[in-house]
């Protein structure tokens, strides 16, 4: 029969598919390798073999740095045993991508193999400084100097069809030298030139529109770039939830295995998940797929879920349900007890919704087609609410890779909106008093900071809630703090997956609890309110008014010719932001702050320098700019 | 969304105890709490009184389903049933047949069951009587009606009919934008 479920427990049964070696690749390394005086005294494992061949070639080499070596015998060792033991404790899926990647690596280069594999165990332990020098020293040996391409070179390669090679080697030593700037960068050419020659480079290479390549520049370090980038190109595993509502995984399993499919067990923090490597039927249309056994599901939609963690004969929300897989899950978790709201705005969606729940045998849930936005005004008080917002869909590229291309500022800034509204309505529909519950989840399969942290944090200023640990135990801690941005610090609370270090999809899940069913009146809305009951009041805001957008537009007027140079800058989030200083200058603040009220809403908002604002008077001066957003809005 | 009329409930009982026969009692008195039957746009939905109340104070024009879908009214007032309400027919069914691993595909595609194909079928089944179908790991399938009683079973030729199709599970693949 097929494979045992365990693997801990898996027996080896001779060389596997992947142990296939390289034909002739003995012989091709003996012409590199000096004569071994002890040749064949023992068998030496492959890994054994090249330590060996480089301790050779070193030992060829005159001594350059006598402490170093002595150096490197031991911790080389001990790398090894560290990185396999960190290997064991990963989770199948992950090991998957590991060996997928390693896979990948040596089709496509089989000369660098050596290399990359030695270089793929020193990431894991960036103590290494010192093997790691004389390996970039023997890359650097091989191929000169990373030089930048001068001016008449770029326009000479936009004349013709990009050289993909040429671009990818070219982003390698790029990378390489902006790791190592101090001492591997051209005298005279600014860091500036080189990011702008690899974000050129990365956008041609993977087909990225400028502006996402910029903002995932934003998010990750160059260590990671890449690879985030290249896991964007394979597609992650298929995976499946077990319908605990019908059968067992054990069942589910063994069924599956008899009809030809190759799985494990998703990982430890799953007890329903799946992972498939390979099926010789159709995973989505075996007979125990109709009779609801089990449901396709990336791993990653199982943990908002799982953070939501819905008990028994409660009242829950899924605001934004289609395809009803998260829905059903909870319905599984809940045991087809208490009732479940699956709402969705889109009607074609929400057919898939009710054909997944009827094949699910999920009995419990009331399907709508509501606006999210209208929810606290339909029905209310629910003791926990899910909400699987609409988003930009920058974390699964690799599902659908339009978003490469057609996405652009104002689409995540729309998607920023929709969001900020969705999770106010969500918090609102959730009764803080529930015995149970009182909780918010809040997720979505985009990895940029205006959909996540942003919004979580905006909904932290609005409303009685706060956040609580999601009890996913793995995962990356949320931003706190990004670029000129600065966060609750409870938003280290919140998750984020990548798909380069957890094999998922990009997601983002925060966890929210709500204290309090009032909803906390903000200055600014207090103070319209106030105007037509206290006259006084009314005197008081009226020059306010008129005196708050005079600066403003002034500073305008000056700023213009400014602002020619620095708005498409700032528009197209170019890296200029980025490499601006913490410490801004009084005067830039003020230039930006007024750019930022001219733009419109959506912008981030700088906050006013302090002596831009007119002397606050009690607390109505914090009205100052909502008023001065509100005024120039008017008048267009 | 409203109770059914006097003729619907017939025309749906009627229909039910076709399959499950007097098992229907336990369908409707049920242990762990009322559960009601409910018409919204045609069809009908089989659903405790807990969802029945958070139901119904959601707008006619925005409520999709609730519960579980049986079946439909015809435009002529007839009662079809739709495989959704297969994991309520399957527990109660009174006559059932079993379809050998060969002839599950060809059964799930939305054909009818021949003899070859033929695994087990209930003892004193009579024809034209309602049948659910299982495959032989007794994962149930769909629904149909015996072409022929048990007893004329087993002298037909192997390429007889002996179930006639109504609904299968492939429905949730090939009829999924129909099936509520």
């Amino acid at each position: 029969m097929g494979r045992k479920l365990d693997p801990t427990q898996k027996v080896k049964r001779g060389p596997g598919r992947k142990a296939r070696k390289q034909r002739g690749a003995e012989q091709e390394l003996l012409r590199f390798l000096p004569p071994d005086p002890e040749d064949g005294a023992r068998k030496l494992s492959g890994h054994a073999r090249r330590r060996a061949a480089k301790r050779r070639i070193k030992a060829a080499r005159p001594p350059t740095g006598k402490t170093a070596k002595v150096l490197q015998e031991s911790p080389a060792s001990s790398t090894e045993s560290k990185s396999f033991v960190s290997f064991l404790q990963l989770l199948p899926i992950e090991r998957a991508a590991q060996k997928q990647k390693r896979q990948d690596l040596s089709e496509e280069d089989s000369e660098e193999e050596e290399e990359d594999e030695e270089e793929e165990e020193e990431k894991e332990a960036p103590k290494q400084e010192e093997t790691q020098e004389t390996d970039l020293q023997l890359n650097v040996e091989a191929d000169e100097h990373f030089v930048l391409p001068s001016g008449q070179e770029i326009e000479k390669e936009a004349a013709q069809p990009p050289d993909l090679q040429l671009v990818h080697q070219r982003i390698k030593d790029n990378i390489e030298v902006l790791q190592n700037f101090g001492t591997k960068r051209e005298e005279g050419r600014s860091r500036q030139e080189y990011v702008t020659l690899l974000r050129q480079d990365l956008a041609t290479y993977y087909s990225y529109s400028d502006f996402l390549i910029g903002k995932m520049m934003e998010l990750f370090p160059l260590s990671e770039l890449v690879d985030f980038l290249e896991s964007n190109e394979v597609s992650r595993p298929v995976t499946l939830r077990t319908n605990t509502l019908k059968t067992r995984r054990r069942d589910l399993a063994q069924a599956l295995i008899n009809r030809g499919v190759n799985l494990d067990p998703l990982g430890k923090w799953s007890k329903t998940g799946l992972v498939v490597y390979d099926s010789s039927v159709p995973i989505g249309a075996t007979p125990e797929y109709l009779a609801g056994h089990y449901m396709l599901q990336g791993a990653s939609s199982l943990l908002p879920v799982m953070a939501l963690a819905p008990q028994e004969n409660e009242r829950i929300l899924d605001m934004c349900c289609a395809p009803g897989g998260k829905t059903s899950y909870i319905a599984q978790l809940m045991k087809n007890t208490g009732v479940i709201l699956a709402n969705d705005s889109n009607a074609e969606r929400l057919q898939s919704v009710v054909g997944n729940l009827h094949r699910l045998g999920v009995t419990n849930v009331v399907v709508s087609r509501c606006d999210g936005r209208q929810f606290p005004k339909v029905l209310g008080g629910f003791d926990r609410v899910l909400l699987d917002a609409p988003c930009s869909g920058t974390g699964v590229i690799a599902k659908d890779p339009t978003v490469k291309t057609n996405k652009d500022e104002k689409d995540i800034l729309r998607c920023a909106h929709l969001q900020k509204e969705l999770i106010l309505s969500a918090i609102d529909s959730v009764n803080a008093a529930s015995e149970t519950g009182g909780y918010i989840v809040y997720c979505t399969c985009s990895v940029t900071v205006e959909e996540n942290e942003w919004v979580v944090d905006y909904a932290l200023k609005k409303r009685n809630v706060r956040l609580v640990p999601t009890g996913l135990d793995f995962g990356k801690e949320g931003f706190v703090r990004f670029k000129e941005r600065r966060f609750h610090p409870s938003l280290k609370s919140t998750r984020r997956f990548y798909p380069h270090t957890h094999n998922l999809d990009g997601f983002f899940v925060a966890k929210l609890k709500k204290f309090s069913n009032a909803i906390p009146v903000a200055p600014q809305e207090e103070e319209p309110a106030k105007e037509p009951g206290v006259p006084a009041a009314k005197e008081n805001s009226a020059p306010a008014a008129t005196a708050t957008p005079l600066p403003t537009g002034k500073k305008q007027e000056g700023l213009k010719g400014a602002k020619k140079q620095t708005a498409k800058q700032v528009n197209s989030a170019s890296t200029a932001t980025k490499t601006q200083p913490q410490g801004e200058s009084r005067e830039k603040k003020q230039k930006k702050w007024a750019l930022a009220a001219r733009r419109g809403s959506f912008q981030k908002r700088p906050r006013p320098p302090k002596a831009a604002q007119p002397s606050p008077r009690g607390p109505r001066a914090q009205a100052g700019p909502g008023k001065k957003r509100r005024v120039p809005r008017n008048r267009q | 969304m409203r109770p059914l009329t006097e003729e619907e409930t017939r025309a749906l009982f009627e229909k039910l105890a076709r399959y499950v026969g007097e098992n229907l009692q336990l369908l409707v008195d049920r242990p762990d709490g009322a559960y009601c039957f409910r018409l919204h746009r045609d069809r009908v939905y089989y659903l405790s009184e807990r969802i029945l109340k958070l139901a119904t104070s959601i707008p006619r024009e925005n409520l999709v389903a609730l519960g579980t879908c049986f079946g439909k009214f015809t435009k002529t007032q007839k009662f079809r049933l739709h495989v959704t309400a297969l994991d309520y027919l399957a527990p109660y069914a009174k006559y059932k047949v079993w379809v050998k691993p060969g002839a599950e595909q060809s059964f799930l595609y939305g054909n009818h069951i021949l003899k070859s194909g033929l695994g087990r079928i209930t003892e004193s089944t009579t024809q034209y009587q309602g049948v659910v179908v299982y495959s032989m790991a007794d994962v149930p399938l769909g629904f149909g009606v015996a072409a022929k009683s048990t007893q004329e079973c087993r002298k037909v030729d192997p390429m007889a009919i002996v179930v006639f199709h109504q609904a299968d599970i492939g429905e949730y693949i090939r009829h999924e934008e129909t099936l509520t």
